[in-house]
């Protein structure tokens, strides 16, 4: 288990609103050039010349997390992604409607969710983005949650062996 | 399965209200890669190339490339390809912006538009999904309004919109077609095909995939183009101040052509440069879709220029953000009617773009009538006001009298060779072809002379930008003074060029890389195993194809011309003091090197060479 949380921090100042980001997420989920399949999406407000990717934050009070019926929705060891468990989902698509950015998603093509996972801590969108506009690097809010996120993990683990 | 191409296109048959989907010609689609290259193999396929621009008869193609929507940079082009009113060749004009890739994802290479609505109308396309829907409320509307209300109506945020403004409806021959309200597929009257047409917009919205054919491969030469593209000191410069970082260094060569090409430098350069915007007006660089580059400009009047140049029908916001202007523009709306005040540009520039016009036309037809009106040969009576080359308030105020035809703009919607030739000087039209010509005077710039004559769509310097090497040293320096080797490199370039805008991706690449750069990102993609000869031969084979189109549309060598200032008058002052353009020195060695004859028809050998025989 790392023990500093690394998270996505974004710059908006920086995007030009390429869209590098989302053909490198939609890679990752698709193998393919599907903008559609990105978990990053980039806003465009014209008339404030201003650029947004938006992204998952990995709430440290995760709403999809709390609302999932069937526990599919857990913390990653290094404790700050919130990860779909495929296996355990079952696509009700309450945490859809639980989010309150927007950012956790229902594939129609598999009946599950599917939310950003910081590519198990090497993220595409950072490495696609020619201006920098998305950093990957220890988050405050990070920080935080490794602590947290591991006394969830382990109350899980001892629920589970009935320890 | 095709790879890269998605395989299908839209054929859109306007007088029947009809849309039907078709296979792509896979074969065509090899030897023409896509863009460019395929939308004109269709239009010499099933056109005849000597109707009228605005008979239903014309068709009106939009081309994406294979490369188009993928992850290579700049891969975010389409290009137009339909008989150009402007000019009565063929054209070809290309835009960036997001409208090309949500056409891929979509599940369409291209869309053939055909016939003429009886109300307008607009296409909307929603993945296999096409219909054609009332545009009646939108009919005089400007480009902006027409976005937002189409969008609102659909209920689809993320939809993409190519549309015409009012300059498209009321034929101007140099209306352009705009998406994403900022990108122009600028040059010729394509906007004008459309309103003939009377095709509104094309709303576009896909959900689908973009798909390679051999994915770790194409990752890897994609990233290898982007990271030379990255790293080549060019890309920086048009990251921090855009094409509009021209302005001076084409000054400063004695090449920035003034007052309708009376001079060649302009004092007030440095005023409407892109440092100046930058340091006043720029707000944030802007990107098309998978372009690593972001040349775009989003800016905003100064403040003092706010309540200056006020035009009354389309009242706006000018505290808002909006883009450009690109060199062109600048120069065109600028330098070329002596105007150097950047707010008056800027306002003349967004109103081109609202009003759907291709400035780089609308500024030098209005340089035209400025040299007319200062000749004494059209006077305030003709005009209604004043046309003074300098003058803010005649650039903006003819802009928008210029879209709407009203007024002394019904003669500048003709552009610069009808409106001159209508008043006696038609000496005083600076283009090709019938088409206006950019930003670089070619008597300082021997290359572009030749490119600018042998341009298939009329005086264009995206054809051939020989400047690269001519001023800006890449990929080797030649002296722009001097016509040897230039007829190699005009050809050498223009293959280069029409097979890069065959493959859906942005030329402005060649800023940072080279066709030899792009070859294996579309052999990935595509799975065809096009050598690097490939490549170029069928760039070769499309330009070959568009001047065949030419001749049977009825062009000849003599429209191959320059005007008579361009080859007699010598530039008067600055660096390039005393030169003239010398084409007769390159024309014939350019037809020998294309395997033309002296009357500029392409021989037997070089068609059956091509395959097109």
């Amino acid at each position: 288990m790392k023990d500093n949380g690394n998270g996505l921090r974004i710059i908006p100042e920086r995007c030009t609103g390429c869209r590098q980001c989302e053909l490198a997420c939609a890679w990752v989920q698709s193998g393919t050039f599907q903008p559609s399949r990105s978990l990053i999406r980039v806003h465009v407000f014209d008339e404030q010349a201003a650029f947004a990717p938006y992204v998952c934050p990995q709430c440290a009070e995760a709403w999809c997390l709390g609302v999932c019926p069937v526990n599919a929705i857990d913390v990653a060891a290094d404790g700050l992604a919130k990860l779909v468990l495929d296996e355990v989902c079952v696509g009700c698509k309450l945490c859809v409607i639980a989010c309150p950015f927007g950012t956790i998603f229902y594939d129609p093509s598999v009946g599950k969710a599917v939310k950003c996972d910081l590519c198990a801590g090497d993220p595409a969108c950072v490495r696609a983005c020619p201006t920098r506009a998305i950093e990957y690097g220890p988050s405050e809010a990070g920080r935080w949650l490794v602590d947290w996120g591991r006394k969830i993990n382990e109350g899980y683990v001892r629920a589970v062996e009935g320890g | 399965m095709l790879y890269g191409w998605t395989g299908k296109l839209l054929r859109v048959d306007l007088s029947r209200r009809e849309v039907r989907f078709e296979l792509l010609n896979e074969e065509w689609a090899r030897q023409y890669v896509g863009g460019r290259g395929i939308g004109v193999k269709y239009l010499y396929e099933e056109m005849d190339p000597k109707v009228d621009p605005f008979d239903p008869a014309n068709k009106l193609i939009f081309a994406s490339g294979p490369l188009t929507g993928t992850m290579a940079s700049c891969g975010a082009r389409y290009m137009v390809v339909t008989k150009g009113p402007l000019t009565g060749a063929i054209t070809t004009s290309n835009s960036g912006g997001r409208w090309a890739p949500e056409l891929k994802y979509a599940g369409y290479d291209m869309i053939i538009v055909e016939g003429r609505a009886e109300r307008p109308l607009y296409l909307w396309v929603f993945d296999e999904r096409a219909e054609l829907r009332d545009a009646g409320q939108l009919w005089g509307k400007g480009v902006f309004e027409t976005e937002d209300s189409i969008r609102r109506e659909l209920g689809v945020a993320d939809c993409s919109i190519a549309a015409i403004g009012p300059a498209g409806e009321n034929r101007v021959r140099f209306a352009a077609i705009m998406n994403d309200k900022f990108r122009a597929a600028g040059r010729s009257g394509v906007g004008a095909v459309m309103g003939a047409k009377g095709l509104k917009a094309i709303a576009v919205r896909g959900t689908g995939a973009v798909r390679v054919a051999r994915p770790q491969a194409m990752m890897r030469a994609q990233w290898a183009m982007r990271q030379k593209l990255a790293a080549a000191p060019s890309t920086g410069g048009m990251a921090r101040y855009g094409t509009l970082g021209l302005m001076n260094v084409i000054n400063e060569h004695g090449a920035l052509p003034t007052n309708n090409f009376q001079l060649a430098q302009f004092e007030e350069a440095e005023a409407i440069s892109g440092e100046t915007l930058a340091q006043t007006r720029l707000l944030a660089n802007k990107a098309c879709f998978a372009c690593t580059i972001a040349c775009g400009r989003v800016s905003r009047v100064a403040e003092q220029g706010i309540d200056r140049y006020v035009v009354t029908t389309s009242p706006r916001n000018w505290r808002h953000a909006s883009e450009g202007p690109e060199y062109e523009n600048a120069w065109a709306l600028g330098a070329d009617c002596g105007v150097g005040d950047l707010d008056a540009i800027f306002k003349a520039n967004v109103l081109c773009n609202d009003l759907g016009m291709d400035p780089i036309s609308m500024g030098a037809t209005l340089a035209a009538a400025m040299e007319l009106y200062e000749k004494g040969v059209i006077d305030e009576a003709q005009t209604g006001m004043e046309l003074r080359f300098g003058s803010g308030e005649a650039l903006v105020s003819m802009v928008e009298k210029t879209a709407l035809r009203q007024g002394f703009g019904n003669e500048l919607a003709e552009g610069a060779k009808r409106m001159t030739e209508k008043f006696g000087h038609g000496e005083l039209f600076m283009g090709v072809k019938g088409q206006e010509f950019p930003a670089y005077d070619p008597r300082a710039i021997q290359g572009m002379g030749l490119g600018y004559a042998t341009s298939n769509r009329g005086a264009c310097h995206l054809r051939a930008y020989t400047v690269s090497p001519e001023i800006l040293g890449q990929p080797v320096k030649m002296d722009p003074r001097q016509t040897k080797g230039k007829a190699e490199i005009t050809k050498m370039f223009q293959d280069h060029s029409t097979a890069l805008d065959a493959t859906g991706l942005c030329v402005f690449l060649t800023f940072g890389v080279t066709l030899e750069d792009i070859h294996p990102v579309l052999v990935a993609a595509t799975g065809v195993d096009y050598t690097f000869e490939d490549l170029v031969r069928a760039g070769e084979r499309i330009w070959n194809l568009e001047r065949l189109w030419n001749l049977r549309a009825g062009l000849t060598a003599d429209d191959d011309r320059l005007p008579r200032r361009i080859l007699e008058e010598p530039i008067p002052a600055g660096p390039a003091r005393g030169e003239v353009n010398r084409l007769g020195e390159m024309l014939g060695e350019y037809y020998r090197l294309r395997g033309w004859s002296p009357k500029g028809e392409p021989s037997r050998e070089k068609l059956a060479e091509l395959g097109l025989s």
